[in-house]
């Protein structure tokens, strides 16, 4: 059994990576009811009991954040018993939203530290298949050190696959200068990552948005189900829910699904390694855009459950995928569905027991597809050449030591570039291209 | 004489255990008691407690499905896989044809060999080797591969059979076509025949002929161990002088592959049916034997939906390559293998009509009959052909095409350049495969 480290960096990294280790923890003790230790755990926990029964799990974590608000909240929150103190590392002053100062300035300055930590982390694993860094694309430290500890990861870690959860800011962000650090960040993420699975805020306030529309809604038979949401904590440990919590449980539970096959048991077993080799043909291409379904079961069982065809085309809609493109009349360059609960190959290819709900299926896609080329476009146009032309805010990154101006020209030519490979590659749509010419032999 | 099964990759160790399930389940029904001991001896091997071991290595680069493999084995209670005669590793080959050639057989190269060596060393009298894989995977065909090229080195004088599972046309793994070419050129070179099933036409018989529902991966490889057990059983051939054939792998070979251009051989079996409506049925050698026929010239691989339309091109018309649908499919060699009651009786005429054959080698030459009066697998009549002819060209053909197609794009090279399989590799390996195309073609 292989097993994977998860990097949480900044704010929202580590908000999203609490809520997966509360659903991964309900998940395992819903599945796992003796309570034993089994192979299944092991792919994201230590075990640290002596005795026979678990008593005492440790995630497979590093925790970085450049203040302490969020890592203090946790550890005074209900997860503070798992987590040990070894795997935080904090700073007290934040990188004030600015790109360099998380990547440049605290980079270097924690540079040993980092790499002690993910060491250690990586020092405890068997066979270390994957790392998972999770970080925002808007702010300071999930950006700019999120993205210097990926390519610290590329440097100490060649061989371990690098998959990158990054949350995309929305549109009318709070954040005036995250148009800048997710541009620089993008940049990182194209030379240094694996795969990316890019999450939009936008869409994830949509979801949350249509979910409690449905919850209020007073239509007979519409009630949805207890816990069934993608958004619902499934009994959360804290009471109070924290503002972000719906939303990041969309993300907690996207992180569950791709992991699913690799913790669990299945008659096509699909291995972490097998989605960057299947899904990414070129290797800068490899923003992988995520879609979840069911989003909510209905609490109605009078209503038959969704079929299957139904799941499946609904994973292929707008509605259901974690940006904003339209995925229609794209280009798919390859996609992938994981499907978990009781399906045969008959009905698909890949399956993997459902450890919630023996009764639900559901329904994982990953694509990759060209109209992610939309979201960058409006990354990039987004105020950047405002901002730029009158040079508004960029003094702030030009005092930093080590950062100059080519660094945005380059940034912003690297981006450019994706655009364009994939631009290429849709405008190959429209005409169905004949085979290729074969290799004749000589007669 | 003992055949070695060699079972890689997860598609190999399923289909591996099935077929060791067929052997031993047949031959204990049985009647004839030298049948059973020389099946037993042909696939078991007694341990000094008097159980039955098969005389089978299990590999593969992750351990699920190993241990379920084994822990089915030991459950049926009947016969089990030796305690040391597997060797698997943490972290699968991630559908990377390359990373399971390059990378992971060679660093286990004396692992392996030594596991073979010790399983070699269990016969009396070794009858070759049956390496048991898929061909699209990353292990089973990656590695796999590897290992046949070292049975080839390290026992140069022994026949090696390969069987090969080709998977579904589309869905279950994206860059299924390159793995196809790369194994099947590297192993045209290496082994003495291949013996291919196909995941689409078995998955048919599984829907049409044995009406089953919800089919499993389990289901497919019981008709795969079903038809290859039809093949594998003892025999009575021509050349044993009325006792079991000795030789089951040697004849096999050179009734069928009589020329190194052609190594492909495609298998049908008739009757199949479910278990329920066989108590009802009664078979007649001529018809049986009258549908075989048309499932040959027609290349139908299943009972139900023969063209009979198909008639041989009279004598004086000249033969074309034929790609086209609803086409004759000229054979090179046929083997016909009859088991079941008053099996002296039937008239196998019909395929040593030389209008079936192409024009270089005599019937006589090209046909072979084995007959066995015990029958098989509970059919109490049942037809194996295994043929050497155009069966598998349109298959091959799309999987080149498909393959050729993405690499026209340079799609996904980058993956196995990692790994050391330059463009130059998948170059000739095109190439050797576009020959064989050719040549089947001219037939």
């Amino acid at each position: 059994m292989t097993q994977s480290v998860i990097v949480q960096v900044g704010q929202c990294g580590n908000q999203v990576g609490c809520r997966f280790w509360d659903l991964a923890l309900r998940e395992h003790a819903h599945v796992n009811k003796k309570g034993q230790y089994d192979e299944a755990l092991s792919s994201f926990f230590r075990n640290c009991t002596s005795g026979a029964l678990l008593t005492y799990l440790h995630p497979q974590a590093v925790l970085i954040d450049m203040e302490e608000g969020v890592v203090n909240g946790i550890l005074q929150g209900a997860l503070r018993e798992v987590f040990d103190s070894a795997q935080f590392l904090t700073d007290v002053s934040g990188s004030g939203n600015n790109w360099a100062v998380g990547n440049l300035t605290y980079g270097s300055a924690y540079k040993e530290l980092i790499v002690d930590k993910l060491r250690k982390a990586a020092e405890h694993c068997d066979c270390l298949q994957c790392f998972f860094l999770i970080h925002s694309m808007g702010g300071g430290t999930g950006s700019g050190l999120g993205t210097r500890v990926l390519s610290l990861l590329e440097e100490e870690f060649p061989d371990v696959c690098r998959i990158v959860t990054a949350m995309y800011p929305s549109a009318e962000d709070d954040v005036i200068t995250s148009p800048y650090n997710s541009v620089l960040a993008m940049r990182e993420l194209t030379e240094h990552a694996d795969c990316v699975l890019p999450v939009e805020n936008q869409s994830l306030v949509n979801i949350v948005n249509k979910i409690s529309l449905m919850s209020h809604g007073t239509k007979p038979g519409s009630v949805l189900r207890k816990d069934s949401a993608v958004t619902s904590g499934q009994g959360s440990l804290s009471p109070t829910e924290k503002p972000f919590d719906a939303m990041n449980n969309i993300v907690a539970n996207l992180l569950l699904n791709i992991t699913s096959s690799a913790r669990f048991e299945g008659s096509l077993n699909m291995d972490l390694n097998e989605i960057a080799m299947n899904l990414v043909p070129f290797p800068r291409l490899h923003y992988l855009v995520p879609s979840l379904t069911p989003l909510y079961t209905l609490a109605d069982v009078n209503i038959p459950t969704r079929r299957l065809d139904q799941m499946f085309s609904d994973a292929f809609s707008k509605d259901h995928q974690l940006i904003q493109a339209d995925p229609k009349h794209s280009l798919y360059l390859a996609c992938a569905l994981m499907v978990r609960g009781n399906v045969q190959v008959s009905d698909l290819r890949f399956a993997s027991p459902t450890p919630t709900d023996p009764k639900m299926t559901s329904t994982f896609l990953l694509s990759n597809n060209t109209p992610i080329q939309q979201s960058f476009m409006t990354l990039r146009s987004f105020n950047i050449f405002l901002l730029l032309s009158f040079q508004a805010h960029l003094h702030h990154y030009l005092h930093v030591d080590g950062m100059d101006q080519s660094i945005f020209s380059e940034s912003l030519s690297s981006l450019n570039a994706l655009i364009d490979e994939y631009h290429h590659l849709d405008a190959t749509k429209a005409r169905l291209l004949p085979d290729a010419p074969r290799l004749s032999i000589a007669r | 004489m003992s055949v070695v099964t060699v079972q890689l990759g997860q598609c190999g160790n399923q289909v591996g255990q099935q077929l060791c399930d067929v052997m031993w389940s047949d031959a204990q029904h049985a009647e004839g008691k030298t049948y059973s001991s020389v099946s037993c001896e042909r696939f078991f091997r007694r341990t000094s407690q008097g159980d039955f071991e098969a005389r089978a290595v299990l590999i593969d680069m992750e351990p699920k499905v190993i241990k379920h493999s084994m822990n089915k084995a030991e459950k049926c209670g009947r016969w089990r896989y030796g305690e040391t005669s597997h060797f698997s590793q943490k972290q699968g080959s991630g559908n990377n044809w390359a990373n399971g050639y390059s990378v992971h057989g060679p660093r286990h190269r004396d692992a392996l060999e030594e596991l073979v060596r010790r399983e070699v060393e269990h016969c009396d009298m070794l009858a070759g080797f049956l390496p048991v894989m898929s061909v699209a995977g990353g292990t089973g065909s990656g590695v796999g591969t590897f290992v046949t090229q070292c049975l080839r080195d390290a026992y140069p004088s022994s026949f090696v059979l390969n069987h090969l599972t080709w998977p579904y046309g589309t869905g279950e793994v994206i860059v299924q076509n390159y793995n196809s070419v790369l194994t099947l050129a590297h192993l045209y070179q290496l082994s003495d025949a291949i013996l291919v099933h196909e995941n689409d036409t078995v998955h048919r018989i599984c829907s049409q002929l044995l009406k089953i529902k919800q089919i499993s991966f389990n289901d497919i490889n019981r008709v795969i161990a079903h038809q290859l057990g039809g093949v594998l059983q003892p025999t009575l051939t021509p050349d044993s002088c009325g006792t079991y054939s000795r030789h089951p792998v040697g004849e096999l070979v050179s009734a069928l592959a009589c020329h190194p251009e052609y190594k492909l051989l495609s298998v049908c079996t008739i009757p199949q049916m479910s278990s329920s409506s066989m108590a009802f049925s009664t078979f007649s050698w001529p018809a049986l034997l009258k549908h075989l026929r048309q499932m040959l010239i027609s290349n139908t691989k299943m009972e139900e939906g023969i063209d009979w339309q198909v008639r041989p091109p009279p004598a004086s018309a000249g033969r074309t390559g034929s790609l086209a649908a609803g086409s004759f499919n000229t054979s090179l060699a046929n083997l016909l293998i009859l088991r079941g009651k008053d099996v002296y009786s039937a008239e196998t005429g019909a395929f040593e009509d030389s209008a079936i054959y192409t024009s270089w080698l005599p019937p006589e030459e090209a046909f072979s009959l084995w007959k066995s009066p015990v029958p098989f697998n509970k059919y109490e009549k049942s037809a194996t052909l295994v043929s050497n002819s155009q069966a598998l060209l349109r298959p091959l053909d799309d999987m080149v095409r498909k393959a050729w197609n993405m690499f026209a794009s340079r799609a996904y090279i980058h993956q196995y350049d990692k790994f050391g399989i330059s463009e130059e590799d998948f170059l000739d390996s095109f190439t050797s495969l576009e020959q064989v195309i050719a040549s089947y073609s001219q037939l």
